[in-house]
């Protein structure tokens, strides 16, 4: 009876459901528009959320926040006056209330979607053509929707590296490092970006050996130099070794270990490297598996990229966000351009600001920033001024024994815009908003240094930096 | 929104009144529509439409001091107010009938942008900052940041375009009271051009002036002998300033730094011969230019400068009318001065004061005649002119003048 109705007819299908997929969905709903989202859920899981909720942003968060506890509670209470003895460790627990919260969160979206007349096409959506999408379901059934637009939200996946195989048991990649089923002794983690030293240092505080292996002479590439100097400073302090301009060979996995083989960029004599697990942490792919983009004519780019011009693929109709097009490969950036697609699609002018969309590292101390580097701006051969504040000199960081980092602020040297922030500290990834809207506004400076900040807060770093771009900060 | 912007004022002027607005905010325009009138220091300007719309808002009031490049107010674009025009008319025989309806349909002049646009700028902390230090109208300065608000930069770039910060003036203790028997009246915008060029030509060059007579007898007697004649072929009266204008073109090409001016530390010598006249109008003084003097005939100056006074006299000279002279010749004699010590229209390196044609007594041959004497002064700028070359400038015109066939010479 089913295989007889005729096709269901929507004015929008996404396909993907997370961040960019998600928020394209209710976006579209809010819109009066009729939508549907296709999403199987991560490894046919058939939860919506993607990767951020599922194996990415979320539990990796869970994870840091439960892993900070455990190591203030080792190593920080007893100088606070809280005497707990040696804190014991109950890893089952931890990976349960993590994935407890991660079901709240993608129930969350179902309700969302609910709420706002999505339809959730449960199953795996491919592009047939022009206006036509198949969804096979998780028991292999077949059904054709048709769609006046499609939005492309696949995504992305961790990227493989030749001779590293990733078997997710003693190899694994950010999905199998977020449920390892015990604490490593030792753990190497190739990729010293965002996600490899976030999940390096969980196992480090959960007491792993953690050795990052990385290919290019520095960490976190995009951070703003002397932010990552001092992030590295402050890892390799809690016990993290850093082997930088190396790059990983070969591995062999055996039942208890790990083997690699690791050689100098430069050239010179390869060693080896053992340990308990190895996390491959060196990057994303866009992902469109099986997605059916030849039936429209599209072509990714080499390096698996949908080209788009403000959201819109070369076939007429099918839209891209997120991860499958260039850009950072952040949530919120997918965010921002599902509404923005949404909105385009709906005839409005949606419109997103590359120019400000912030990084955040949850480390700890945490960095996050927003704007342009130091570096950026000298290639640009543009004249800036710069205002530091150290969280040394901040009362409320002091009394709290986190005076690690600073607030760093860029402001062009004849308007005194504010061209970025880069901040390293406690908690900046909640500061690091107020100058994502301060640069919204084209703010100077001046503006932020102009504007009353709460006392005691860590925010008033934000303030005093600013101040710092005239010469005036007042606190240290 | 289109910016309706104050032209370039020419050279030297900085800055006009804006006079009159032909239009109030509302009303539809036309592109090239005349909105306002602008005064500056010599002439009245017309500033026309940039493009169809709305006026959406007027920033320089009647009244108000702008500078060239200042925003004058703002045109919505699009609001076809400017449409019912452009309608064809209906049927005569239905005309009446159907008379309201042309108008119902012409789109409506779209009211909301003009509103909205006329609402106070939102300016952000530190461009208030600015302002208020700098005595900075909020109002009319061009907002670039996120819905045209008013930026840190959009701010100081108003205040550079206002140019080194006005002086803060040193407050002259106020206005002195104005006693019994006494009357306060404001100058002119002409007059306190004058008084500001004056001055600043006695601060900048080193001046000082050469006197010679002349003999007018044969330049008065060959214009007695060929008048008529002159009148009727031209059409226009011989007078004696046409004579000193060739005069005064072939001295300057004898002595060129005469017709120079100081750039910095570089002389710029002109090899162009336009001659700044002196006119006195109701307004003051003014110095129409008659361009390339050297190529005219006598005719040919006579001719330029009676225009340039007529439209001096009715005021209508345009800016490009007092632009770019390279030498003046001021003639006190008409008001009946003996002898002056003119002073240079800066730039330029030399003037000529012609004076009040008297008879004396001259020693002519070992004899006592009795001669038509006009005394000339030289004013220069020492700078640029030797006491030589001044002397020779003004011996060389003299005899110019009293042998005028050296003119026919080329001597």
């Amino acid at each position: 009876m089913a295989d007889s109705t005729p096709a269901t007819s929507y004015d929008v299908v996404i396909i993907g459901g997370g961040p960019g997929g998600y928020n394209a969905a209710i976006r579209a709903g809010q819109l009066g528009l009729k939508v549907a989202c296709v999403d199987k859920g991560i490894d046919g899981g058939g939860t919506l959320g993607g990767t951020c909720l599922n194996v990415g942003c979320m539990p990796s968060k869970a994870l840091l926040h439960a892993s900070e506890f455990y190591d203030a509670a080792a190593n920080h209470f007893a100088e606070l006056g809280i005497e707990v003895g040696q804190p014991k460790l109950n890893l089952t627990q931890m990976m349960a209330q993590k994935a407890v919260s991660v079901a709240q969160l993608t129930k969350g979206i179902e309700f969302l979607f609910k709420k706002n007349k999505v339809d959730w096409l449960k199953g795996k959506g491919r592009i047939t053509g022009p206006g036509q999408v198949e969804v096979t379901g998780p028991d292999g059934a077949v059904t054709q929707v048709a769609a006046k637009d499609i939005v492309i939200a696949t995504g992305s996946l961790p990227s493989g590296l030749p001779g590293v195989d990733v078997d997710n048991k003693r190899i694994v990649d950010s999905t199998g490092a977020l449920s390892l089923p015990e604490v490593p002794k030792s753990l190497v983690v190739i990729g010293a970006g965002i996600i490899g030293l976030e999940l390096g240092s969980v196992w480090r505080r959960l007491g792993a050996q953690v050795t990052v292996i990385e290919f290019l002479d520095r960490i976190s590439p995009g951070m703003d130099a002397e932010v990552a100097k001092t992030f590295q400073r402050s890892l390799t302090k809690q016990g993290m070794t850093f082997k930088l301009s190396s790059k990983v060979t070969g591995a062999k996995a055996s039942k208890t270990g790990v083997k690699l083989t690791v050689e100098p960029v430069g050239g010179g004599a390869a060693e080896t490297v053992e340990a308990d697990y190895v996390l491959l942490a060196i990057g994303r792919r866009p992902y469109t598996d099986g997605l059916g983009l030849e039936s429209v004519g599209i072509t990714p780019d080499k390096r698996g990229f949908i080209e788009t011009d403000h959201w819109k693929t070369s076939a007429k109709g099918v839209w891209a966000i997120g991860d499958v097009t260039h850009g950072p490969m952040l949530a919120h950036k997918a965010e921002d351009e599902a509404v923005a697609c949404i909105e385009a699609i709906a005839g409005k002018a949606g419109h997103v600001n590359y120019g400000i969309i912030p990084s955040v590292v949850y480390t700890s101390p945490e960095v996050a920033w927003v704007g342009k580097t130091e570096e950026e701006l000298k290639a640009e051969g543009r004249a800036y001024k710069t205002g530091k504040f150290p969280f040394t000199a901040n009362s409320r960081a002091k009394i709290n024994h986190e005076t690690e980092g600073f607030v760093k602020v860029l402001a062009d040297a004849t308007t005194d815009e504010v061209l970025g922030a880069h901040l390293i500290g406690p908690s900046v990834s909640e500061m690091v908003g107020e100058y994502c809207v301060a640069m919204e506004f084209r703010a100077a400076s001046e503006d932020v240094a102009r504007t009353c900040h709460p006392h005691p807060t860590r925010s008033e770093a934000l303030r005093q930096a600013a101040m710092g771009v005239e010469g005036w900060t007042m606190q240290a | 929104m289109a910016d309706i912007m104050t032209p370039a004022l020419g050279e030297s002027v900085t800055e006009a009144t804006v006079a009159k607005w032909t239009k109030k905010a509302g009303d539809a325009v036309r592109k090239d529509e005349i909105l306002v009138e602008l005064e500056t220091d010599k002439v009245s300007l017309e500033v026309a439409a940039p493009s169809d719309g709305v006026l959406a808002e007027i920033n320089a009031e009647e009244g108000a001091t702008v500078e060239p490049g200042a925003v004058l107010g703002k045109i919505s674009e699009g609001a076809a107010a400017a449409a019912p025009a452009a309608k064809p008319a209906p049927e005569p025989a239905k005309a009446e009938a159907k008379a309201p309806e042309p108008k119902a349909e012409a789109p409506k002049p779209a009211p909301a942008p003009a509103a909205k646009a006329a609402a106070a700028p939102i300016a952000a902390p530190s461009a208030q900052r600015v302002a208020a230090e700098n005595n900075l109208d909020v109002a009319k300065i061009v907002g670039t940041g996120k819905d045209g608000r008013i930026t840190k930069g959009d701010a100081l770039a108003a205040l550079e375009a206002r140019g080194a910060a006005p002086p803060p003036a040193p407050a002259p203790a106020g206005p002195r009271e104005v006693h019994e028997r006494e009357e306060r009246v404001r100058m002119t915008r002409l007059r306190q051009t004058i008084a500001r060029r004056l001055k600043e030509a006695q601060n900048s060059a080193a001046m000082l002036t050469t006197f010679n007579e002349v003999d007018m007898s044969a330049v008065m007697a060959l214009r007695n002998q060929y008048k008529d004649v002159f009148e009727k072929t031209h059409g226009v009266k011989l007078g004696f300033m046409s004579f000193f204008v060739r005069a005064v073109t072939h001295a300057l090409k004898m002595v060129p730094e005469v017709n120079a001016e100081i750039d910095g530390q570089d002389i710029i010598y002109k090899n162009h011969y336009d001659i700044s006249v002196a006119v006195g109008t109701e307004r003051g003084l003014v110095t129409p230019v008659v361009r390339d003097a050297d190529t005219m005939t006598l005719a040919g100056v006579e001719k330029a400068i009676g225009a340039l006074g007529k439209k001096a006299r009715d005021g209508q000279l345009a800016l490009e009318d007092l632009q770019g002279g390279t030498f003046t010749i001021s003639n006190g004699g008409v008001y009946g001065s003996l002898m002056s010590t003119p002073i240079l229209n800066a730039p330029q390196s030399g003037i000529l004061g012609m004076h009040k044609i008297q008879e004396r007594p001259m020693a002519i041959g070992g004899q006592v005649v009795i001669r038509p004497m006009m005394y000339l002064a030289l004013s220069y700028d020492h700078r640029v002119v030797d006491g030589q070359g001044a002397v020779t400038f003004l011996v060389h015109v003299k005899e110019a003048i009293e042998e005028p066939q050296r003119l026919l010479l080329d001597l």
